[in-house]
């Protein structure tokens, strides 16, 4: 990962190439919008999401092509991104200090990589999560096609899907409570793609060594 | 189909009351099936389909007497024909119209997550609105009778409207009026209870059924249509008639509990991540914040 390209004016380091922003965009923007018309077959007090989100009957048609969409941006951030989600051991150390991450005694954290054992833990999150929904969605969507359609496996895949869905709603939470609100500067690592180095310096440091390289001084 | 001018005392996905509830009284309307006195002649059948106009259905021949292994979207009555050896090695060659029950706790409606498309009108008839019906196959899951059908090409789901046109009319059902031995019976539910209960008296008493009885299974709050069975203590004998039907416990899980826990979790979760920001506020506030002061410690 050592890349001086990533170093750029201005004291910012890029975190975020232009493929991984746009991938990440796909699977939110998908992602909302399998949460609006999903929370609307969810619960009649949100039934009206359906409404606006092209009507009840559109909704569910556009719901299954979404989560296509959304599973393969899953799937395209698997190949791009797995190497880098493997558990370390500073991530089990990071787990035991998640007490100091979530009070911000950020200086109490054992190091991170590109990511924290957090962030890791969304991604596996998301991943398998994502798998869940796709089995169970698919199948839902048209049993007719599956040979061994019955309606137990019906009755067991939308309970599978629905708990699936709210596992992701509440990583969904956190995560955009995390990228908006606590760590700021995250939020224009996926629009401009770059964070600060001061940013880099203390959410990921490994991270921040590995891209600078031991030789190579940060250019300002 | 027709909304007619009845009234609804449940809608299926509907949030608040409603409209209109409890502000009149109506009888329980009730089809009564003897299928002791049904010959399988398969009027009811033609009629039903006649008379709700549905698309030509092609048949499958299994070497038996029945149109077809189960009713289908476009075919919402169906006679199954069944044999059965008693103990004393005599044959009971039975004969069951089957359709929807309408349950009065139905579990197709509790299952529907879409506002209106199933509704139940103060009279018990469970109707499904297709206009409103978005294709998503809850219902189905939701039935312990396996009776709402999907067409897969406008993905809306149909089945028995328990004649709902004629109904609010003043008509019985279509298939009631094509029963040429009068086994097919319709009125309020306390009358056809009464009658269906003096046929099994009869039956037990004067013929050679002791178990003959009535089925009208409590675990969905009782039925809008009841037979009268030869064999009360056995109903799987008749193409699998479930002997305690009940909605299944997965669709209690999920409209119940799961539920209540994925609501609780979801606004738990969201005032949890407000009152966590007003204590602790974001990691750090300015960039100039971040930076690392000087000794290495991070702030
Ligand atoms: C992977 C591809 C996906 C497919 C093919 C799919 C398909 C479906 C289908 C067919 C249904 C049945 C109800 C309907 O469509 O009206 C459904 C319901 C639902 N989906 Fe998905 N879905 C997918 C992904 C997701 C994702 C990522 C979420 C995350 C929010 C989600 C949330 C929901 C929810 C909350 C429901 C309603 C569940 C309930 O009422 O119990 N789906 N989905
Ligand atoms: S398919 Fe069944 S559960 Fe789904 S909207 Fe239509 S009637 Fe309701
Ligand atoms: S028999 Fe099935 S479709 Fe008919 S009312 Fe009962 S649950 Fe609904």
């Amino acid at each position: 990962m050592s890349h001086p390209q990533q170093i750029i004016p201005h004291g910012h380091v890029l975190r975020y190439t232009l493929r991984e922003r746009l991938v990440h965009w796909i699977a939110g923007v998908s992602y909302v919008y399998l949460l609006g018309t999903g929370l609307a077959f969810w619960s009649p007090w949100l039934f009206w999401l359906a409404a606006a989100l092209g009507g009840a009957q559109v909704s569910r048609t556009l719901h299954s092509w979404a989560g296509l969409i959304f599973v393969g941006a899953v799937w395209y951030m698997y190949v791009m991104w797995a190497p880098q989600m493997k558990h370390t051991d500073d991530d089990r150390r990071w787990w035991k200090a998640l007490k100091y991450y979530s009070t911000n005694q950020d200086e109490k954290m054992p190091p991170a990589g590109r990511y924290n054992a957090g962030q890791k833990f969304l991604f596996w999150g998301f991943f398998w999560c994502s798998l869940l929904l796709l089995l169970s969605g698919v199948f839902l969507w048209a049993p007719q096609y599956f040979a061994w359609h019955s309606l137990l496996a019906m009755r067991i895949a939308v309970l599978v899907h629905a708990s699936a869905a709210l596992f992701t709603i509440g990583l969904f939470m956190i995560h955009l409570y995390m990228g908006i609100f606590a760590e700021r500067g995250a939020f224009g690592s996926v629009i401009r793609g770059d964070v600060s180095i001061a940013f880099a310096k203390r959410y990921h440091p490994t991270w921040y060594k590995e891209i600078v390289g031991e030789s190579s001084s940060p250019r300002k | 189909m027709s909304q007619a001018t009845l009234r609804v005392q449940k809608i299926s996905g509907h949030a608040g009351s409603i409209p209109g509830q409890d502000t009149q009284r109506e009888y329980t309307v009730c089809k009564f099936i003897d299928t002791t006195t049904c010959i399988g002649c398969k009027a009811c059948e033609v009629a039903c389909v006649e008379w709700n106009d549905l698309p030509f259905s092609e048949t499958v021949f299994d070497n038996t007497y029945q149109t077809m292994p189960e009713t289908r979207w476009n075919y919402w009555n169906l006679i199954l024909f069944n044999e059965h050896e008693r103990e004393d090695g005599s044959l009971l060659w039975l004969m069951r119209k089957n359709q929807c029950m309408h349950c009065a706790e139905p579990g197709c409606l509790a299952a529907c997550p879409a506002d209106g498309a199933i509704v139940q009108y103060t009279n018990g008839i469970v109707d499904f609105q297709q206009a409103n019906c978005i294709g998503c196959g809850y219902c189905i899951t939701g039935c312990p009778f396996d009776i709402p059908k999907m067409n897969p090409k406008t993905h809306r789901v149909f089945k028995c409207t328990l004649c709902t046109d004629r109904v609010s009319e003043g008509l019985e059902p279509a298939c009631i009026k094509s029963c040429p031995t009068g086994c097919l019976h319709f009125g309020t539910k306390d009358d056809m209870k009464e009658l269906a209960e003096s046929r099994a008296k009869q039956l037990r008493d004067h013929s050679n059924f002791p178990n003959a009885g009535v089925y009208d299974p409590p675990g969905v709050g009782g039925t809008g249509v009841i037979y009268v069975l030869h064999d009360a203590s056995n109903p799987e004998i008749y193409g699998g008639l479930p002997k305690n039907p009940h909605v299944p416990w997965s669709v209690k899980l999920w409209k119940g509990p799961l539920k209540w826990l994925g609501n609780v979790a979801m606004i738990g979760g969201l005032v949890g991540l407000f009152v966590h920001y007003l204590r602790y506020g974001p990691k750090a506030r300015e960039e100039e914040d971040l930076a690392i002061k000087p000794g290495g410690g991070r702030t």
